[in-house]
C-alpha cells in the first residue's frame, strides 16, 4: 500500500498550526478566550498529519456554498 | 464576553442510588403511627398522616419543623415503619434478576473469581469511554443465572420463578421478603460492584422496605369542598390504608394469630404499598375508589401525556390564549385576524390608568362584561383583584384612579399571536391585529394559508392575547404576518396567491380581455382604487374599454420595474423576452404591467416574484398591501368570469380515444415483444443489470412512454379554455398528469418504484397465468378515471394508493423526530452583532453566520441576477433624465 498525504484529497481543507501572533489577533478580534473556539481532537487524523499538539489552534481554510472560502479556527484538545 | 470564565461552569455527574432505611429515618420529620388525620374540632393530629411537622397548607397554622407559613413551607417527609418488610414494586425486576444470580445459602453472585475480575475490568472500561454499561451487565446476570452449583459453597441453585410482579417463587414455594432480604443483606460488597451497583449508594436489600417514607402534606394537599367537607388527596387515602394494615398486622402478630392469618395480612400491606407506588401493575388489580374511579398514586402522576414530565413540565397550559376553528375571510388584511366576540368578551389586555385614558376606561367598565369592547377586572394598586359586575360597574368607574389598572377586552387593532400545530417553523406563529367579528370562528385570509400550513377543512388555530407592552412591541416589529412574507428557508415569498387568486388574476390579465369601465371598477372596487387610466381603446360603438393588464396595474406600486417569465412559459431554447408569442414573459415598467401573464410565478405563494420585488424594493408595508389588493382583485376577477369544472371537462372526441387506444395498443405489443424476446433469451442486459432487472426497466419505460403519449393526445385536445388545464398552467391547483389520469389514462401501479409482483406465487392475482409478465397482470392501468377502471386494475391502484397512505404516515412520524431533535441541538444558539454564532456558553459555532453573513431574506437568492437588475434601474433613470 502506498502512503499518501491525508492533505492532498480534495475533500480535506487546509489545516495549518496557527502562531501566538495570528492566534492573538483572532482571539481579540471576536473577543474571545482560546476555550471558546470549536475544539478538535489530537486524535483526529488530520491533526495527526500536521502534528499539532494539545493546546495549539488550527486554522481551516473550509470550502464554503455560500462565501467560497472561509475561515475556521479550531483549538486541538486530548 | 470579555468576563467569561476559561472553563465555563458545567454539571460533572448526577448520582442515583437507593435510600437506606437509616436515610428515610434521618429525613423523617415524625413517624407517623395513626391513621386519623384530622380531629373533631378540624385539627390535625399528632402523629397522623397531617402532621403539622410534615408541613401545612392551611392559611394560619405554621409548621412545626421549620415554623414557615403555608407557601413557606417547602413540607417535609415522614415515615411508617412497617411490621414486616415488602417488595418495592418499582424494583420487581432486579429483584429477580439478582435472586437468580446469587447464591441462595451463601449469597456470593455465582461466578467464579476469574470471571468476575473479568467483567470488573470491561466495567471500568466501559466507564472510562462513558458509554452505558447496561448490556455488560446484562451479559454477567446472564452468566450468573446459568450456574447451577454455587462455586464457593458448593450449593445446588433452584429455579426461581416470578409470579405476581412482587411474588417469588423457588421450586414453587414463596420467598418471603424477609428470605430475600436476607439473602441481599449477605451479598458482599465487591459481588454487588459486579452487578454495576454501588454498594455505599445502594445495597440491594433497600429495594426491600423496612420503612416508608411518608411524603409532605404540601405533595398530597387536602381541598375542602364547598360543603365544608374535607376531601383527601388520593395519596393520603393509599397511606391511610397502609397505616390500618400496618397496624392490624402488629395486632394479630403479637396476639399469636395463625400463620395464614399472617400471612394475608402481609400480602394485603404488600398490595397497599404496591399500589402506592404504581396502581397500574399488570397481574395486580388496581386500587379503587368507593366510585370505582382508580387511584391516582405516584407512577401515575409522573407517567403519560397527562404526567408531571410531559404534562407539566415539557408543556403547560397558558392563561390568555384561545382556540377554534378556522374559517376563510379573504376581506381582512393579511396581517389580520378575526375574532369571534365570544372570545373577545373572555380575552383581556391589561391597561394602567393615566390621564390620557381615563375617561376611556370608565367607558368600559361601564359597559361590563357583557357590551362588547368591555372590561372584565379592575386591579388596585395594592393587586387586589376586583371583578366587573353589572351591579359594582358604575361604582368602580367612580373609583378608578390613575396608576390602577384595567383589564379591557380584546378589541380590534390588538396585536396578537397567531398559532397553528404543528409549529415547524418560525412562520407557524406570527402576530395579527385584531378584528372582533361575529361568529365563533377565527377567519383569515386564506393567502396566510400557506406558512402556517393550514385548510379550512376543520383546522383549529390556537391564539394569544399579549399582556406586556413590551411583548406587542417586539411582536409588531419582528412577527407581525407582513414581516415574514419572504422566508428565511428560500429568500422568496412564503405568502401570496392560492388557487383561486392565480386562476382569477390569469383569466384577467391573459389575452386582450376587454373591460368595460362599470366592470373595471366593480373588480377594482374592494382593491380601493378610485381612478382608471386613459382607456386602451374603443370598441366598434365608440365605448371606452380596457385591458385585464391595466387594471391589474392599478394595484401595483408605481416605481415597480421587472421582467421575468411566466408560469406558463413552455421555456422556449431562445427566450424572446417581451416578444413571446405565448405572451408568457411578464413585463413591468413603472407600475404598469404592458406584457404578459399574471400567475403563479408572478404572485403565488413560494414563487411569486412580484411581492418579492416590492417588498424588497419598497418595504414590507407595500408589500402586504399588494397581497391584500390582489387577492381581492383575484376574487372579483374570477367572479366576473367564473370558473368550474364538471365530468364533461374531462370528455375527449372520439379520435382522440382511437388515438390512444392505439398508442396503448403498441405499447402492449411492444411490451409483448419485449417478454418474447427475454423469453428466447435474445434479450441484451443493460450494462450493471441482470436480465431479470433490464426486463422490468424497459417495460417500465415503454409503458411510461405510453402513458405521457397519451396525455399529450389528450392535452392537444383539450384547449386553453377548459379549467382544468387553466389551472394546471397557471399553477393553480392541479397538474396536467392529474388531468391525464383523468381524462386518457391513469399509467403504472408501484410499488416501491417496482411493478406490482406480490400476491400469489408467481402471479398477482388469480386472474392471471403464473408467469405472465404482461403488462396488465402487472399493474399497468389503461383506463382513465373518466372511462372507469375494471376490476383488477382497481385492485392494483389499491395498492399502489395504499403505498402512498402509509409513506406519508411514516414520514410524518420520522421528520417530526428528525425535527424535534435538530431543534433541540440548535434552539440555544445566536447570532451576535459581530455575526458569529455562539452557544450560551459562547463557545463559537460558525465565525460568521452562515460564512458569509447574509440574512437570507434580504439576498435575492444570491444570483448574479441582482445585479443585473441595479444596472438597469440606474439605466432606466438615466434615461428618464
Ligand atoms: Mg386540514
Ligand atoms: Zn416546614
Ligand atoms: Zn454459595
Ligand atoms: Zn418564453
Amino acid at each position: 500500500m502506498t502512503k499518501f498525504s491525508l492533505l492532498d484529497h480534495e475533500l480535506v481543507p487546509k489545516h495549518e498550526i496557527m502562531s501566538e501572533g495570528e492566534l492573538k489577533s483572532v482571539l481579540s478580534k471576536y473577543s474571545i478566550e482560546k476555550e471558546q473556539l470549536p475544539k478538535i481532537k489530537v486524535h483526529d487524523p488530520v491533526i495527526k498529519e500536521i502534528g499539532a499538539t494539545v493546546g495549539e489552534v488550527v486554522k481551516i481554510a473550509k470550502k464554503s456554498h455560500t462565501a467560497g472560502e472561509a475561515d475556521y479556527y479550531r483549538l486541538v484538545i486530548e | 464576553m470579555a468576563n467569561v470564565p476559561p472553563i465555563p461552569k458545567r454539571i460533572s455527574a448526577i448520582k442515583f442510588g437507593l435510600m437506606s432505611p437509616k436515610e428515610v429515618r434521618k429525613m423523617s420529620a415524625t413517624p407517623i403511627i395513626t391513621a386519623d388525620t384530622y380531629d373533631d374540632d378540624g385539627f390535625p393530629i399528632d402523629m397522623g398522616l397531617m402532621d403539622t411537622k410534615l408541613g401545612v397548607i392551611d392559611p394560619g397554622l405554621r409548621c412545626k419543623t421549620c415554623s414557615g407559613r403555608a407557601g413557606e413551607c417547602p413540607g417535609h417527609f415522614g415515615h411508617i415503619e412497617l411490621v414486616a418488610p415488602v417488595v418495592h414494586v418499582g424494583f420487581n425486576k432486579i429483584i429477580r434478576k439478582l435472586l437468580r444470580a446469587s447464591c441462595r445459602k451463601c449469597s456470593r453472585i455465582l461466578l467464579d473469581p476469574a470471571q468476575k475480575q473479568h467483567f470488573m475490568d470491561q466495567l471500568t472500561a466501559v466507564e472510562e469511554i462513558g458509554h452505558r454499561p447496561d448490556d455488560l451487565i446484562n451479559e454477567v446476570y446472564k452468566e450468573a443465572s446459568k450456574v447451577k452449583i454455587c462455586p464457593y459453597c458448593n450449593e445446588e441453585q433452584l429455579d426461581i420463578k416470578f409470579e405476581k410482579p412482587t411474588e417469588y417463587l423457588e421450586n414453587g414455594e414463596k420467598l418471603t421478603p424477609t428470605e430475600i432480604r436476607d439473602r441481599f443483606e449477605n451479598i458482599p460488597d465487591e459481588d454487588i460492584r459486579v452487578v454495576g451497583m454501588d454498594p455505599n449508594n445502594a445495597r440491594p436489600e433497600w429495594m426491600i422496605l423496612t420503612v416508608l417514607p411518608v411524603p409532605p402534606v404540601t405533595v398530597r394537599p387536602s381541598i375542602t369542598l364547598e360543603s365544608g367537607q374535607r376531601s383527601e388527596d388520593d395519596l393520603t387515602h393509599k397511606l391511610v390504608d397502609i397505616i390500618r394494615i400496618n397496624q392490624r398486622f402488629q395486632e394479630n402478630r403479637e396476639a399469636g394469630a395463625p400463620q395464614l392469618i399472617i400471612e394475608d395480612l402481609w400480602e394485603l400491606l404488600q398490595y397497599h404499598v404496591t399500589t402506592f407506588f404504581d396502581n397500574s401493575v399488570s397481574g395486580i388489580p388496581p386500587a379503587r375508589h368507593r366510585s370505582g374511579r382508580p387511584l391516582k398514586t405516584l407512577s401515575q402522576r409522573l407517567k403519560g401525556k397527562e404526567g408531571r414530565f410531559r404534562g407539566s413540565l415539557s408543556g403547560k397550559r397558558v392563561n390568555f390564549s384561545a382556540r377554534t376553528v378556522i374559517s376563510p375571510d379573504p376581506n381582512l388584511s393579511i396581517n389580520e385576524v378575526g375574532v369571534p366576540i365570544p372570545i373577545a368578551r373572555i380575552l383581556t389586555v391589561p391597561i394602567i390608568v393615566t390621564p390620557r385614558n381615563i375617561e376611556q376606561l370608565k367607558v368600559y367598565i361601564l359597559n361590563g362584561t357583557l357590551i362588547h369592547p368591555g372590561a372584565n377586572y379592575v386591579f388596585r394598586p395594592d393587586g387586589r383583584r376586583i371583578k366587573v359586575t353589572e351591579i359594582n360597574k358604575e361604582d368602580l368607574a367612580e373609583k378608578i384612579e390613575y396608576s390602577w389598572m384595567v383589564e379591557r377586552q380584546l378589541k380590534d387593532g390588538d396585536i396578537v399571536l397567531f398559532n397553528r400545530q404543528p409549529s415547524l417553523h418560525k412562520m407557524s406563529i406570527m402576530a395579527h391585529s385584531v378584528k372582533v367579528l361575529p361568529n365563533k370562528t377565527f377567519r383569515l385570509n386564506p393567502a396566510v394559508c400557506p406558512p402556517y400550513n393550514a385548510d379550512f377543512d376543520g383546522d383549529e388555530m390556537n391564539m394569544h392575547a399579549l399582556q406586556t407592552e413590551e411583548s406587542r412591541a417586539e411582536a409588531k416589529i419582528l412577527m407581525r404576518v407582513q414581516e415574514n412574507i419572504l422566508s428565511p428557508r428560500f429568500g422568496g415569498p412564503i405568502i401570496g396567491g392560492i388557487h383561486d387568486h392565480i386562476s382569477g388574476l390569469f383569466l384577467l390579465t391573459r389575452f386582450e380581455n376587454r373591460i368595460s369601465a362599470k366592470d373595471a371598477f366593480d373588480i377594482l372596487r374592494k382593491a380601493k382604487a378610485h381612478e382608471l387610466p386613459d382607456p386602451a381603446s374603443h370598441d366598434e360603438n365608440g365605448i371606452p374599454y380596457w385591458t385585464g393588464k391595466q387594471i391589474f396595474s392599478q394595484i401595483l406600486p408605481e416605481s415597480l420595474n421587472m421582467g421575468f417569465p411566466a408560469q406558463v412559459c413552455s421555456h422556449c431554447d431562445v427566450c424572446q423576452e417581451e416578444e413571446c408569442p405565448n405572451d408568457a414573459y411578464v413585463v413591468i415598467r413603472n407600475g404598469n404591467l404592458l406584457k404578459g401573464t399574471i400567475d403563479e410565478a408572478a404572485i403565488g405563494a413560494f414563487k411569486g416574484k412580484i411581492q418579492e420585488r416590492i417588498i424588497k424594493d419598497i418595504s414590507s408595508e407595500a408589500g402586504a398591501k399588494f397581497i391584500d389588493d390582489m387577492t381581492k382583485l383575484a376574487i372579483r376577477a374570477i367572479m366576473r368570469t367564473g370558473l368550474s369544472f364538471g365530468i364533461a371537462d374531462e370528455d375527449i372526441p372520439k379520435e382522440a380515444r382511437i388515438q390512444i387506444n392505439e398508442v396503448l395498443g403498441k405499447a402492449e405489443d411492444a411490451v409483448q415483444n419485449l417478454i418474447r424476446s427475454y423469453e428466447n433469451k435474445e434479450l441484451e442486459p443493460l450494462p450493471g443489470r441482470t436480465l431479470d432487472e433490464t426486463i422490468e426497466m424497459s417495460i417500465m419505460q415503454k409503458l411510461g412512454k405510453a402513458r405521457d403519449e397519451t396525455g399529450n393526445i389528450a392535452d392537444s385536445h383539450m384547449g386553453l379554455e377548459n379549467s382544468a388545464v387553466i389551472m394546471a398552467r397557471s399553477g393553480a391547483r392541479g397538474s396536467i398528469l392529474n388531468l391525464t389520469q383523468m381524462a386518457a389514462c391513469v399509467g403504472q401501479q408501484a410499488v416501491r418504484g417496482e411493478r406490482i409482483r406480490r400476491g400469489y406465487a408467481g402471479r398477482t392475482l388469480p386472474h392471471f397465468e403464473a408467469g405472465d409478465l404482461g403488462s396488465d397482470a402487472h399493474g399497468f392501468v389503461k383506463a382513465s378515471y373518466k372511462s372507469g377502471l375494471n376490476p383488477t386494475e382497481y385492485f392494483f391502484h389499491a395498492i399502489g394508493g395504499r403505498e402512498g397512505l402509509v409513506d406519508t404516515a411514516v414520514r410524518t412520524s420520522q421528520s417530526g423526530y428528525l425535527q424535534r431533535r435538530l431543534v433541540n441541538a440548535l434552539q440555544d444558539l445566536e447570532v451576535h452583532y459581530d455575526l458569529t454564532v455562539r452557544d450560551t456558553r459562547g463557545v463559537v459555532v460558525q465565525f460568521k453566520y452562515g460564512e458569509d453573513g447574509i440574512d437570507a431574506t434580504k439576498s435575492d437568492f444570491s444570483k448574479p441576477d441582482a445585479i443585473q437588475r441595479i444596472i438597469r434601474s440606474v439605466m432606466n433613470k438615466e434615461a428618464a433624465e
